[in-house]
């Protein structure tokens, strides 16, 4: 039976993870690729990277740190941040990014999405959707979370998909920060309506928050930082915890 | 030393870190000669089997490929490159393979998350393939796909693999593997297999 997938996620800017981590034995704790191998060791079933850097001309950075890390962990790898064309996702895929995940420019430029998946396969594209409630519907945001598109989500959900979209990784921007737990409402409205994978993300705080998210909905994946980042729970505990729980984990 | 196969599909540079990881030399080539000289050979894979089919046409990369599977050495196809040994697959209206082992490529129908993403259990079905040394009958794998292929030669299925039905996971004839997890994303148990191929 396919497994719920845990999923850390390290914001880098300019090489470095950003606000740090805080894991002991550690030579330096801002380092993507060392945080990725502590990660790897704890069984996570993913890494994803959201490259923060503002200035275009250190784009080249992440490339460097995905070259590294694929030098030393052997687990998907997801890259988001800044990707706007094809040639951006080819320099991240044979640098060993396994996906990439697209957001602004997938609102932007929809054909990317088609012209990406057709080109590299569907399996390595995920269109990050950041959503917000907005009176009885939840509006896509882009620009990481500045920017109303007018977009109502679970439609847009159901247009990346059939744009080849392969998976979609739904941060609810209400849920996100309040360590309350994953926005179950929204997570559950996006994962039935469509039938590609859904990583739900924001809001993840305590360990039942793992768990309702997949008794309640059909996310196939639960994404977090820091409640990782910070040592409160291991990736172990939480599968731990799942498995008493009886929701299938690795 | 192995010998990746480049049809310019993907993710050749994992497959390869994978290799030196555990101490392997591995190189990338296309070209035909390499594959004729080569002592064993990994044909890696994501994307569509339609444009893999015609890519590796299109590189006159087939036969090179067929002979040395007849001469008897020892290959290993990782997803698409898995997919490619049997006839044809319904993928993009109709798409032949290599044709090495007979049977069909379909997409999973069922009410499932397509493409299949994750971590899944390896259940065993033959119990003495050196490519399984080390490693425990139900192993959680990583698999990325949408499409399954169906061996018409039940003897040649190596494991299978629980998504709504039990699909072929892996195949085994003589010096023929294919798996269609991926070993170079399945962490220790990936390294594993491929250190195991590498002593085949």
């Amino acid at each position: 039976m396919l497994t719920k997938r845990i999923i850390p996620c390290l914001d880098v800017k300019d090489g470095r993870v950003v606000k740090g981590t805080n894991f002991v034995n550690l030579r330096d704790a801002g380092d993507p690729v060392e945080v990725a191998a502590i990660y790897d060791k704890q069984m996570a079933d993913e890494i994803v990277f959201l490259d923060i850097t503002a200035s275009h001309e250190k784009r080249s950075i992440i490339l460097d740190v995905v070259k590294k890390t694929a030098e030393k962990v052997f687990m998907p790898l997801t890259v988001g941040g800044g990707i706007n064309s094809c040639d951006d996702i080819r320099e991240l895929l044979n640098a060993g990014a396994d996906k990439v995940s697209i957001n602004t420019s997938a609102v932007t430029n929809p054909n990317l999405i088609k012209e990406a998946s057709e080109k590299f396969g569907s399996q390595c594209i995920v269109v990050a959707i950041d959503a917000k409630k907005i009176n009885e519907a939840w509006e896509v945001f882009t620009h990481g979370g500045r920017t109303p598109t007018g977009l109502e989500a679970v439609s847009w959900a159901k247009k990346v998909e059939s744009l080849g979209a392969g998976e979609i990784l739904l941060t609810s921007m209400d849920a996100d920060g309040t360590k309350d737990g994953f926005d179950i409402h929204l997570t559950k409205a996006i994962s039935h309506a469509v039938n590609i994978p859904v990583i739900a993300s924001g809001g993840a705080g305590d360990l039942n928050h793992f768990k309702d998210v997949f008794e309640k909905t059909d996310a196939s994946a639960a994404l977090a930082a820091s409640i990782f980042h910070y040592g409160e729970y291991t990736i172990g505990d939480v599968k731990q915890f799942l498995k008493q729980n009886k929701i299938e984990v690795r | 030393m192995i010998t990746i196969i480049d049809y310019e599909s993907g993710n050749l540079r994992s497959v390869q870190k994978a290799f030196e990881f555990i101490g392997t030399k591995a190189r990338i080539t296309q070209n035909p000669k390499d594959i004729l000289s080569a002592e064993k050979i990994v044909l890696p894979g994501v994307g569509a089997m339609q444009q893999a089919i015609e890519k590796l046409e299109a590189l006159s990369l087939i036969d090179p490929i067929k002979k040395m599977i007849t001469d008897g050495k020892p290959f290993l196809g990782i997803c698409v490159g898995f997919q490619l040994l049997f006839e044809k697959s319904t993928e993009g209206g109709g798409s032949k393979g290599l044709g090495i082992l007979p049977g069909e490529v379909t997409r999973f129908e069922n009410n499932l998350k397509v493409p299949q993403m994750g971590w899944n259990q390896l259940q065993f079905q033959q119990q003495s393939c050196p490519l399984l040394k080390n490693i425990e009958d139900n192993s959680n794998v990583y698999f990325c796909h949408s499409y399954f292929a169906t061996p018409e030669d039940k003897s040649c299925i190596l494991t299978t693999t629980d998504y709504g039905e039990a699909y072929t996971s892996a195949v085994w004839k003589d010096n023929v593997f294919g798996v269609q997890f991926h070993p170079e994303k399945s962490q220790n148990i990936g390294l594993t297999l491929l250190t195991n191929f590498v002593e085949i």
